[in-house]
């Protein structure tokens, strides 16, 4: 038998390795993409250095200039480094700004323990409880009464007041948003037509003229001399608009449950109530959760509208801060600095958005 | 007979019965009681009610204005409709430029270029994070910084000026000689219809495909812009006089701000509709028709597209009915549409908050009505075809 | 907590159809404090500093109301409106006065549901334009286009002048005034038309002040003055007294400084209180007029703390003097 001595194996050639071949392949491949890559490297070049230059390398970071000595080149970061406290607190006092920390620290250590207990059989238990007593808590720390000091929501603005009406809406238009989608499941005609019609007329509207009606028609129906908090007109309004969004949402849930879950629920001699909470929800809440925090993020979006009706949310507040005669015509920095804290928000809701489908997407396909 | 009452009680039917006309008493209860609460109110504070304020001058001037007639002398009813043509005008524009746009940025969110793909995402990823409102007030701002000031107006060929108050383009003037011109468009664009379709037998029966571009251009651009110089219509062409450009036709920037950054916010959500659409098309499909030979371009136009449409054209329209009702901000900027002309300056003219805010949520319900309609009936010509 | 359960309240309300008289007094007094609808930042007449404290011509007027009623003039809570919210503020109860530079028309008066209390300064509408565009008077701005805020009386006067002129005009609306001094200041618009106390306010702010110019002409007579709801003449008389008695002070030369002075003139033991019974059909306490005085002013310390010529606002006068030294500002009888 002819014994065949072994080759040296060589190096592959120079152009297959890794760097030149992934340039080959993604960026070169055709003359199609060959063009495509030019025409994308040249629109880069038009659109990033201005953007750089404008917020890095033209900006002013003197955090101790003022309007005067910042220049107009580039941005002005002082004017924002000045304006921070006005930016998240809003107009509330100073000395009583710690609750509003508080409030948002609590947040932060309670999802903390939240996950720290993840595999414990307290944990619905616990999240229940989180929900009803935060809010409580959160309230007396903002508004005050209970031996704090009243501090009234017309002092209320800035990122704070934002993360509030968003929270509020959400929390508030979730029960509500479940009973309609019940509602329009239902075999009741009244029921289904009362809740077709809600909804079908929520969404068919603007939000500014859900705003519009919530904070100009709502006293109208109370009597004269009822102050009705501006804030808690709107936090109706919001909430009136989530609802009919959560009750689609939970209604595609609904009709995603095989039709059997219900029968087997009668069958087994289950009461409306109990079938509801214990087989149809849990199923329809889990398959609709991914498109739950898609609503939640677009409520988290609507909820600069309130600028229109006179709250100051953060946005309102780029207005109020470029009034003040020391900071004129500061406005691109205050929207760029706004815009950048509400991407962050936004962002990581829809990344977690996006794990949670791919998390509930395999468990479904067991 | 105690028996058979309880028997009832625990009767389903019953019972719901019994619960809906128990839900029907306590709203009509409380709908009454505050209905009535409310005509107290009115009644006791002065206000007027009715619709008789409609009929009233509305004594404003409103700055953007397409096809309809108006004047401060104008009855407020005319302020309305001006305030919708408003609306559906800047939808429109704003619903073509985002689907042409989100078209573009869908197909690239796909393409095999690294660069292409990776800008597309940070596109969509930049611009659906940032709540609409912020992007409409920063266009805006950044328009009347960018934009040069009346007197030193960016023009082209002396008939397009561009400057901070707006774009001014020619105005046909509507006479017979525009009718001739509008009559051989019209001519045109049956006659190539008519190509086309017998193009498309051929294509059907036969096979060969005969390229209808040239007639496209023949027919519906060439053949009205020789009736133009035969019959010599008129334009009407914008000229700096004074303060502002006097005749031809504009759109303001405001009108600009607004369509842009609504197409630029809702074509975010039509190219994510459009790539999870081609998403959906089989991956089969792609390799059969790469198979057969056709070229990537001939693979999307022909195969891919059509397919992914059909699953992407309802979360697009619904996409639309947003970008419609995105156009209420426009009071942010100042652009006179239904919201800002008759919710807000005619309301506090008038003080009728009820029937303002009703009448304006009526159109916007009829729009989307209207639009829920279009979408159920390519539903169901799509079920007919479909698998 | 007090207005969680008065929301309860307002509902059992809704449910058994109540409906409560209006008796604004009782309420402030309850309240503890005034509910004044003020602008969102009119310089010289409501605007609040970094700080937040409010000062103006219109804030003034509610801290004397808060002095008659209350006793202490820090006793308000400043509501801010834009110019589209603020009749439906009054309206539903949310602000007992509005304070807030708005114009005494027919209208509003009568089909609006309100009453205008008085008038605490006599404006007209005017003109500011850009000095580079080299327009000295109104007739000028043929063509012209203009930044106003919308839902303004202003809106209307511009559309009746231009048309009664046959010149033509091209109208920004805006929202607020903040906007409609940046569209002025980017060269959106040629010219700014408001009340001409505004005028002098914005130009101020600009971010360069001398490069604007107040046209003299003045188009409308524009009085402004506190508003608040039909129904409730009580509240209406103290509103309208309120504002009289700083007239009538400046009249007899009352200052903050001297109200106190023992004086053998009746007129103004009158107004100290010492003398009369004007408080007590307006169910006031019968220091009530000497309060405003003493920690608001005359209507003159008030004029010139916040629009006068010591002020960047720089208002003259003009018809805004007392009767006696050839303006219009004429108190009825104090007694």
């Amino acid at each position: 038998m002819a014994v065949y001595p072994l080759k040296e194996t060589k190096k592959a050639p120079q152009s297959q390795t890794k760097v030149i071949l992934w340039l080959k392949d993604n960026l070169f491949s055709s003359t199609s993409n060959v063009l495509l890559t030019l025409v994308a490297l040249y629109l880069i070049y038009l659109i990033l250095p201005p953007i750089l230059n404008w917020t890095i390398f033209d900006a002013n970071f003197d955090l101790t200039a003022d309007n005067q000595s910042c220049g107009r080149e580039g941005a002005c970061w002082a004017f924002i480094y000045d304006n921070f406290k006005m930016f998240i607190y809003g107009f509330y006092p100073q000395e009583e700004l710690w609750r509003i920390d508080t409030m948002f620290g609590l947040i932060v250590v309670l999802i903390m323990f939240g996950s720290w207990i993840k595999k414990s059989q307290y944990r619905m238990h616990y999240i229940i409880g989180a929900f009803l007593i935060y809010p409580i808590a959160a309230f007396f720390l903002l508004y005050g009464g209970l031996g704090l000091e009243v501090v009234g929501t017309d002092k209320w603005g800035g990122l704070t007041l934002t993360i509030v009406v968003a929270a509020v809406g959400i929390v508030a238009s979730f029960p509500l948003g479940i009973l309609f989608a019940l509602g329009r499941q239902s075999e009741m005609r009244i029921v289904k037509f009362i809740s077709v019609v809600y909804i079908e007329f929520v969404r068919g509207v603007p939000l500014i003229t859900i705003l519009f009606m919530a904070s100009v028609v709502l006293p109208l129906f109370f009597s004269v001399g009822m102050d009705f908090d501006k804030l808690l007109r709107a936090l109706i309004g919001i909430t009136m608009f989530q609802t009919a969004y959560i009750a689609e949402v939970v209604r595609g849930g609904l009709q995603a449950i095989p039709k059997g879950q219900y029968e087997a629920a009668d069958a087994a001699g289950l009461n409306f109530l109990q079938k509801t909470t214990l087989v149809i929800l849990p199923q329809a809440l889990k398959i609709s959760i991914p498109n739950i925090v898609g609503s939640f993020i677009a409520l988290f979006k609507d909820t600069t509208l309130i600028l229109i009706i006179g709250l100051y949310d953060m946005l309102a507040i780029v207005g109020a801060a470029t009034s003040n005669p020391s900071w004129l015509g500061r406005n691109s920095e205050g929207y760029v600095f706004v815009a950048m804290v509400l991407w962050v928000i936004l962002y990581s809701m829809s990344h977690y958005s996006k794990k949670l489908e791919v998390r509930f997407s395999t468990e479904h396909k067991n | 007979m105690f028996i058979k009452l309880k028997s009832l009680l625990y009767n389903n039917e019953v019972r719901a019965i019994l619960f809906q006309i128990l839900t029907v008493v306590v709203i009509a209860y409380f709908a009454y009681q505050a209905f009535d609460n409310m005509m107290l109110n009115i009644e006791q504070s002065g206000i007027r009610s009715g619709f008789g304020f409609l009929n009233d001058e509305a004594g404003f001037a409103v700055n953007d204005n397409f096809f309809l007639t108006y004047s401060p002398a104008s009855s407020n009813l005319q302020a309305f409709y001006v305030g919708i043509v408003n609306t559906l005008v800047v939808a429109i524009t704003g619903i073509f430029f985002a689907s042409v746009i989100g078209l573009i940025i869908g197909i690239a969110r796909l393409s095999s270029n690294y660069l292409i793909r990776k800008m597309a995402t940070v596109y969509i990823e930049i611009f659906r994070n940032i709540p609409i409102l912020l992007q409409i007030l920063f266009w805006y701002s950044t328009a009347l910084s960018i934009l040069p000031s009346v007197k030193n107006s960016l023009s082209f060929m002396d008939s397009v000026f561009l400057n901070s108050r707006g774009l001014f383009l020619p105005k046909i003037v509507m006479g017979t000689e525009f009718y001739l011109v509008l009559a051989s468009f019209v001519i045109g664009v049956i006659v190539y219809v008519f190509i086309k379709k017998r193009s498309n037998k051929k294509h059907d029966d036969t096979g060969i495909a005969t390229n209808t571009i040239p007639h496209f251009l023949g027919l519906i651009v060439l053949l009205p812009i020789a009736a133009y110089f035969v019959f010599g219509a008129h334009l009407e062409y914008p000229a700096l006089k004074g303060f502002n450009f006097k005749g031809g036709t504009g759109l303001s920037i405001e009108f600009f701000s607004l369509a842009f950054a609504l197409s630029i916010y809702t074509a975010t959500y039509i190219a994510e509709a459009i790539r999870s659409g081609i998403d959906s098309v089989d991956k089969g499909q792609k390799e059969a028709a790469a198979a057969i030979g056709l070229k990537q371009s001939q693979v999307m136009r022909l195969v891919v597209l059509p397919q992914a449409l059909r699953v992407a054209i309802p979360p697009i329209i619904n996409q639309y009915l947003n970008l419609t009702k995105n156009s209420s901000l426009a009071a942010a900027v100042g652009y006179t549409e239904l919201v800002t002309i008759f919710s807000g300056t005619v309301l506090n003219v008038v003080g009728q908050a009820i029937e303002i805010i009703a009448l304006t949520m009526l159109v916007y319900l009829a729009i989307s009505l209207v639009i829920s309609l279009a979408l159920n009936i390519f539903n169901k010509k799509m079920e007919i075809k479909g698998k | 907590m007090n207005k969680l359960l008065k929301l309860s309240a307002a509902s059992l309300l809704v449910v058994t159809g109540f409906s409560v008289n209006a008796n604004t007094l009782s309420d402030v007094k309850a309240q503890g404090s005034l509910s004044c609808g003020v602008s969102t930042g009119t310089p010289g007449f409501s605007s609040p500093d970094s700080s937040g404290n409010w000062s103006g011509m219109d804030v003034d007027v509610c801290r004397a109301i808060a002095a008659a009623t209350l006793g202490d003039a820090r006793k308000v809570k400043y509501v801010p409106l834009s110019a589209k919210e603020r009749f439906i503020a009054l309206q539903s109860g949310e602000i007992d006065v509005l304070s807030r530079n708005t114009t005494w028309t027919h209208t509003r008066d009568t089909s609006l549901g309100l009453n205008f209390a008085g008038v605490n300064y006599y404006d007209g509408q005017g003109f500011m334009v850009k000095k580079s565009l080299g327009v000295n008077n109104v007739k000028g701005l043929d063509g012209a286009s203009f930044c106003i805020q919308a839902g303004t009386t202003t809106e209307l006067n511009l559309a009746d002048y231009f048309r009664s002129n046959k010149m033509d005009f091209k109208a920004i609306t805006y929202d607020t005034s903040a906007q409609t001094k940046s569209g002025f200041e980017a060269g959106r618009c040629d010219a700014l038309t408001s009340d001409v106390s505004q005028l002098a306010g914005l130009r101020s702010t600009l971010k360069d002040p001398s490069s604007a110019v107040v046209l003299g002409d003045v188009i409308s007579k524009e009085p402004l003055g506190p508003v608040v709801r039909q129904g409730d003449d009580n509240w209406f008389n103290i509103v309208k007294w309120s504002l009289n008695a700083m007239i009538e002070a400046e009249e007899l030369g009352v200052t903050s400084a001297t109200i106190d002075r023992t004086s053998t003139s009746p007129s103004v033991q009158r107004l100290q209180g010492k003398s009369g019974k004007l408080n007590e059909h307006l169910g006031l306490d019968k220091n009530w007029s000497r309060n405003i005085v003493a920690q608001v002013g005359n209507y003159g310390e008030v004029f010139e703390r916040n629009i006068g010529m010591s002020t960047p606002i720089q208002l003259p006068r003009g018809v805004n003097q007392l009767w006696i030294k050839g303006g219009i500002l004429y108190s009825p009888a104090f007694r």
